[in-house]
């Protein structure tokens, strides 16, 4: 019967209107500045760097190394490493970099610095809102205002910042390994140098114009 | 001659000329759709509603378009070349206004006018309509026929050209 | 009391009238009455813009504008003050007339459409004894004047020097002309059975009320028919969906409009939404009683207030279609014009004298429903069997 499907037509967009006014999951609108939408874990929008503990200068992940400097497409990175090093997670002295600036006018959030760093130090954060008023002071962001404490990264990506913990915390397990297993092999040795003297000391009288054998342990 | 007359009728000359002079075709289709409406007031002005208001509906809006669209589809209605006046227009003016004092003369001294003017007939919608099936029954029928194998020879020209338009597209 | 509400308008404007001597009160009669109309209208032309969006968003799933209510002021009203930064934008915009534009043409095409839409409005009974003027041959001065729209769409769409507006405007009056015939025989039925073009008179024969309920033309067979006709016809008259090809954006970017900006296309959308109004208060008076009342009990209610109802219910109705189906295209329009509607209006001609002349009694309403809806359902199902559906045949290219 012609006119059939226009009528069932109608009653769906009729119940779609009529629902709308009953039933708040017929809209899918958030109505924006005042209600956001949760964003999801993996959302990703400018870079900022970790630091472990209270003190943003001394926690500071970043040793200065440049590599995501080099790697970064539109250049929009730039590095002046410092002069002396202080300590890193690992206990072992690096650089760390006097200046850190993002241009968030040229970022394009392509994550590279985020998959060639090293040392876990630069990560993408999910700010948005971030107009300005001053186009190229304001869109450039320095150190101070890049970094951003580990546990502001565990509340944004959980699941990454545990991934990143753990290869910090097994790094540090492989490095005090590292150093035991250095103290007990320099313990071992001292001990059979030890040894080895002593029996030298025990032939030397019986074996005359024998060249004289360094001493070991110094 | 109230001045209603004379503005109405000064509108409806002076489209007409337009209509005949200017040198843009589709203006000139323009212009005598302002010439129609001209005249349709002055109908109205007779008190003869139903002509009038079928003036509008006949002619701006069935007739004026049909020009128009026959000015489009065969011309580009771009401006001519040379004036719109031939070369010998005065000639042409002056026989013109012989044949027009002439044929004056002679239908003001006929006696198809009479010398006083009788009183207006009642021109109501219903009495065209009792008209018209009555009286006119047999012109009215005949103009629908007439009309109806107009509208279907419109029809069989338009398929054969389509059918043309098959025949030639088929052959590979 | 309510009788007295009623002819409120009336009243004023004969008082208002009253303080002036006999030459100038039909001027300032006129005057007045052509203010109301201009005031009014526009004002509902202006709601119904913010309507439409608020509607088709809800259709949508979405909310429409809810946030500009009065200006400079937090009050949001629910987006209603919508119209007025829509109406201050258009008036802002830079006026771009093309360098091969036809200068006059184009200025005049605006112009040339808004007058016989307004001059339409002056036959309209918007209440009891609120017409303006109350011709004999009211109906066909309506159809006359809707008649001279075409010539200002061609202006419009000649003038601009432009493929898509020639073929827009082309597209537009082949289809105003093609709907304007099922519109005209819808209406001659009304004609028919009433026995007067002059539009008061309709309204006074659907006027009575048998068991409560009125004599509206639409609760008649030839009358539903009828109606539905004049309904689909309007739509088709105005350019709004599923007929909306002429002006559709993602087809031809406008049509026939795309050369107008500011102020003139504002001027352009108002006739078009004020034609819709008018055609929309034409079908109300011919089939839905005008500013008669549905039900014998409510008849108090103001004439004015029910012919607003009714209309803004219509409305949404146009709106709620629009959400709905999608755009005909154009061979699909007008075979539905000349295959189907025309066909179908001749045949409700043929039904309502037959109602005339079986006089009063059941046997009337047997037969002409039986008629009528079957020559619905045979010319329905021609038309659906018409449309082949299957590999498509490319006629030049093979």
């Amino acid at each position: 019967m012609l006119g059939e499907q226009i009528i069932k037509g109608m009653a769906v967009t009729a119940r779609n209107f009529f629902g709308s006014y009953v039933s708040k999951e017929r809209l899918t609108t958030v109505q924006y500045p005042e209600e956001h939408l949760v964003p999801k874990e993996n959302t990703r929008q400018f870079p900022f760097l970790v630091y472990d503990g209270d003190d943003w200068e001394k926690g500071l992940r970043c040793v200065a190394c440049q590599i995501c400097e080099k790697e970064c497409p539109p250049k929009c990175i730039y590095i002046v490493k410092s002069k002396d090093k202080k300590p890193d997670y690992k206990g072992q002295p690096q650089l760390y970099p006097l200046t850190f600036d993002i241009d968030i006018s040229v970022c394009m959030s392509c994550q590279i610095c985020v998959e060639v760093c090293p040392f876990e130090s630069i990560k993408m954060d999910t700010k948005f809102e971030l107009s300005t008023t001053d186009r190229f002071g304001d869109l450039l962001l320095t150190k101070d205002k890049l970094a951003k404490s580990n546990r502001y990264y565990q509340k944004l990506h959980p699941q990454d910042a545990a991934d990143s913990d753990a290869v910090i915390a097994g790094e540090k397990a492989k490095a005090t390994a590292k150093v035991k297993a250095a103290a007990e092999a320099k313990v071992k040795a001292d001990a059979e140098a030890k040894v080895k003297a002593a029996a030298a000391a025990a032939t030397a009288p019986i074996a005359a114009p024998v060249p004289a054998t360094p001493p070991t342990a110094k | 001659m109230s001045p209603f007359f004379i503005i109405t009728a000064v509108v409806t000359l002076l489209g007409a000329a337009f209509a005949m002079s200017l040198r843009n075709l589709v203006h000139c289709a323009l212009a005598m759709a302002v010439a129609f409406s001209g005249i349709a007031a002055l109908y109205l002005q007779l008190d003869a509603q139903f002509v009038g208001f079928a003036e509008i509906l006949v002619y701006v809006g069935a007739i004026a378009i049909l020009i128009v669209f026959a000015i489009l589809l065969t011309r580009s209605g771009e401006a001519p070349e040379k004036s719109v006046l031939t070369s010998c227009w005065m000639a042409g003016i002056a026989v013109s206004a012989m044949v027009f004092t002439m044929l004056g003369w002679a239908v003001l001294n006929s006696s198809a006018i009479p010398k006083e003017t009788p009183p207006a007939p009642v021109a109501t919608v219903k009495n065209v309509g009792d008209a018209l099936m009555t009286k006119f029954v047999l012109p009215l029928e005949i103009i629908g026929l007439v009309l109806t194998a107009a509208m279907i020879g419109a029809v069989i020209i338009a398929l054969k050209e389509e059918s043309k338009n098959e025949n030639s597209g088929r052959k590979p | 009391m309510f009788d007295k509400l009623d002819q409120i308008f009336v009243t004023a404007l004969h008082w208002l009238v009253s303080f002036l001597p006999e030459g100038l009160r039909p001027f300032v009669s006129a005057l007045i009455c052509i203010a109301f109309v201009m005031s009014v209208f526009p004002g509902v032309f202006a709601l119904t813009t913010v309507l439409e969006r608020k509607i088709l968003g809800r259709i949508q799933n979405r909310y429409g504008p809810n946030r500009v209510g009065i200006p400079f002021t937090k009050i949001r009203l629910c987006g209603f003050g919508q119209f007025i930064p829509d109406g201050i934008k258009s008036l802002t915009k830079e006026d771009i007339v093309p360098r091969a534009a036809d200068k006059v043409v184009h200025f005049l095409a605006p112009v040339v459409m808004l007058i016989p839409v307004l001059l339409s409005y002056a036959v309209l009974p918007f209440g009891k004894h609120m017409t303006i003027t109350d011709y004999d041959a009211g109906l066909l001065f309506f159809f006359a004047v809707g008649g001279a729209v075409e010539v200002s769409v061609f202006m419009a769409g000649w003038s601009s020097r432009n493929k898509y507006s020639l073929l827009g405007a082309m597209r537009a009056i082949a289809q105003m002309v093609s709907y304007e015939i099922p519109l005209i025989l819808s209406a001659v039925t009304v004609v028919m059975i009433v026995g007067s073009l002059n539009l008061n008179d309709i309204i006074a024969h659907q006027n009575q009320y048998t068991y409560g309920i009125a004599h509206w033309h639409v609760f008649t067979p030839w009358g539903l028919v009828g109606f539905v006709l004049f309904f689909i016809a309007s739509l088709a008259e105005s350019n709004r969906t599923p007929f909306d090809l002429p002006e559709a954006e993602s087809e031809i970017i406008a049509g026939y409009f795309t050369e107008y900006s500011g102020f003139k296309f504002a001027l352009f959308f108002l006739g078009e939404y004020l034609g819709m109004f008018a055609i929309i208060g034409l079908g109300i008076t011919l089939f839905l009683g005008g500013w008669t009342s549905p039900v014998s009990f409510l008849t108090w209610i103001p004439s004015y207030v029910w012919f607003l109802s009714k209309l803004m219910t219509i409305v949404f109705v146009f709106i709620w279609i629009r959400g709905t189906l999608p755009r005909l295209r154009m061979d699909q329009l007008m075979n539905f014009a000349w295959k189907f509607m025309l066909p179908l209006a001749l045949i409700n001609i043929l039904v309502a004298g037959i109602w005339h002349y079986l006089g009063a009694g059941a046997l009337r309403w047997l037969v002409c429903s039986v008629i009528i809806f079957g020559a619905y359902a045979v010319l329905g199902r021609g038309l659906m069997h018409n449309q082949k559906f299957g590999k498509r045949i490319y006629r030049y290219a093979e």
